[in-house]
């Protein structure tokens, strides 16, 4: 039987499925281990309700645990404590950034849902501050479309939730 | 007299129909957004009202105890059933009366799930919270089309002009209090809706002056989503939603 630890290492080999260069992990979607006799629970909170990428999520967990010899596996879906950006540590920041997505800020610094100001957000591949909202509905539930007036590339933006 | 695990899952089955209704009128939207932009944004808010419904329609099953699950409460009950809000099934008819629609209950989940977070049911408060997060986005998106709306052009301060015309009198509906609601009340689990409503007149008015439209005239109130008396929208909503899971009972794919 594996030790929780060597469950917490596995599951940060595994992929976000729509995010492939951070794991389930990184994002804090896996939120929990449990052993229980021969039993794996992992606990695991969706970044938004309709998240369609629960159900990849679970069976990637599922077949991730069965090449490593884990048979009896049950994924729970918790909503408390709920999720947010501020779980995406500092170095998946990074690495959403070089893969193009700009990373959210802290919750705690955006006051744009209070004040209504327009907060910056720099490109992920110029470093402009010139940049513009196109939609706060992206191409996925936790981004927001922006587009970068100095090197006129659209990006996504990994909204702060 | 119902005891309070009965009013408990009548409620959660009102917090799950009234986003799976409306998540699914959005959804008719896909693909014939004005433009691909709006198109994205009105998918995305139908795939955080199904999400949400999922997640209260799971959790009516669990306290009705008969092993119903999400699906089986979605699919397989009838329109009398059903505990959706009464604006959530008016046709999307067009773009203006889509947002107006979405204002008019974003407004209301905004402090609806304010209130419910507070819940002294552990589940409600934390699938509220989540849903908050969500229905402030929603709230802001459909506020700058009402906005633009109303200090766009006269087209399109008509078009918002005759939503409101039919969309108005459902308003009432969000804010009646049955049993149920009281009972829960007391016992500290749902949502005062007298004060919601107090929040909402107010949020309303806000965006409305910004929108440089007057706040309609008393109007005569539908009302009946508590006794699952609907519009004569909701069945053919639930004859297309349905009938995939109806004609093959198990399908998967």
């Amino acid at each position: 039987m594996k030790s929780k630890e060597e469950i917490w290492s596995i599951l940060e080999t595994i992929p976000d499925p729509e995010i492939p260069v951070i794991s389930i992990v990184e994002l804090g979607i896996a939120r929990d281990v449990q052993i229980e006799g021969d039993k794996v629970v992992v606990c695991i909170t969706p970044t938004y309700s309709g998240c369609p990428a629960m159900d990849a999520i679970t069976h990637d967990i599922r077949e991730k645990f069965a090449e490593e010899g884990i048979k009896n596996t049950e994924i729970k879906m918790i909503y408390s404590p709920v999720w947010t950006t501020d779980w995406i540590g500092e170095e998946a920041k990074k690495k959403l950034k070089a893969y193009g997505i700009a990373p959210p800020d802290k919750t705690s610094t955006d006051k744009s849902l209070i004040t209504g100001k327009k907060k910056i957000i720099p490109c992920p591949r110029c470093g402009s501050d010139k940049t513009i909202l196109v939609s706060q509905f992206g191409s996925t539930a936790c981004k927001a479309l922006y587009k970068c007036e100095e090197c006129l590339e659209p990006f996504d933006y990994f909204k702060c939730h | 007299m119902k005891n309070t695990s009965e009013h408990l899952f009548e409620y959660c089955l009102r917090l799950g129909d009234t986003p799976l209704i409306l998540g699914q009128r959005l959804a008719e939207w896909c693909g014939h957004g004005p433009i691909l932009e709006e198109d994205i944004a009105m998918t995305n808010i139908s795939l955080d009202c199904i999400g949400q419904a999922r997640a209260f329609l799971t959790y009516a099953g669990e306290i009705e105890g008969k092993d119903r699950t999400e699906d089986d409460l979605a699919y397989f009950r009838n329109e009398r059933e059903f505990r959706n809000l009464l604006i959530t099934e008016q046709p999307n008819e067009d773009f203006a009366q889509t947002m107006l629609r979405q204002f008019l209950i974003s407004a209301f989940h905004k402090h609806f799930y304010s209130e419910l977070m507070r819940s002294a049911d552990k589940t409600l408060s934390a699938l509220a919270e989540k849903s908050l997060k969500e229905v402030n986005y929603h709230f802001r998106h459909s506020s700058e089309w009402l906005k633009r709306f109303g200090n766009g052009t006269e087209e399109s301060r008509t078009r918002l002009m005759n939503a409101m015309d039919n969309l108005w009198r459902y308003t009432g509906d969000m804010f009646d209090m049955d049993e149920t609601d009281k009972h829960l009340v007391e016992c500290k689990i749902a949502a005062d809706l007298d004060k919601i409503k107090t929040l909402w007149n107010k949020s309303v008015e806000e965006v409305f002056s910004e929108a440089g439209i007057d706040m309609p005239k008393d109007v005569f109130m539908m009302s009946g989503s508590r006794k699952g008396k609907h519009t004569e929208h909701l069945g053919h909503i639930l004859a297309e939603m349905q009938s995939l899971a109806r004609s093959f009972p198990g399908a998967s794919w």
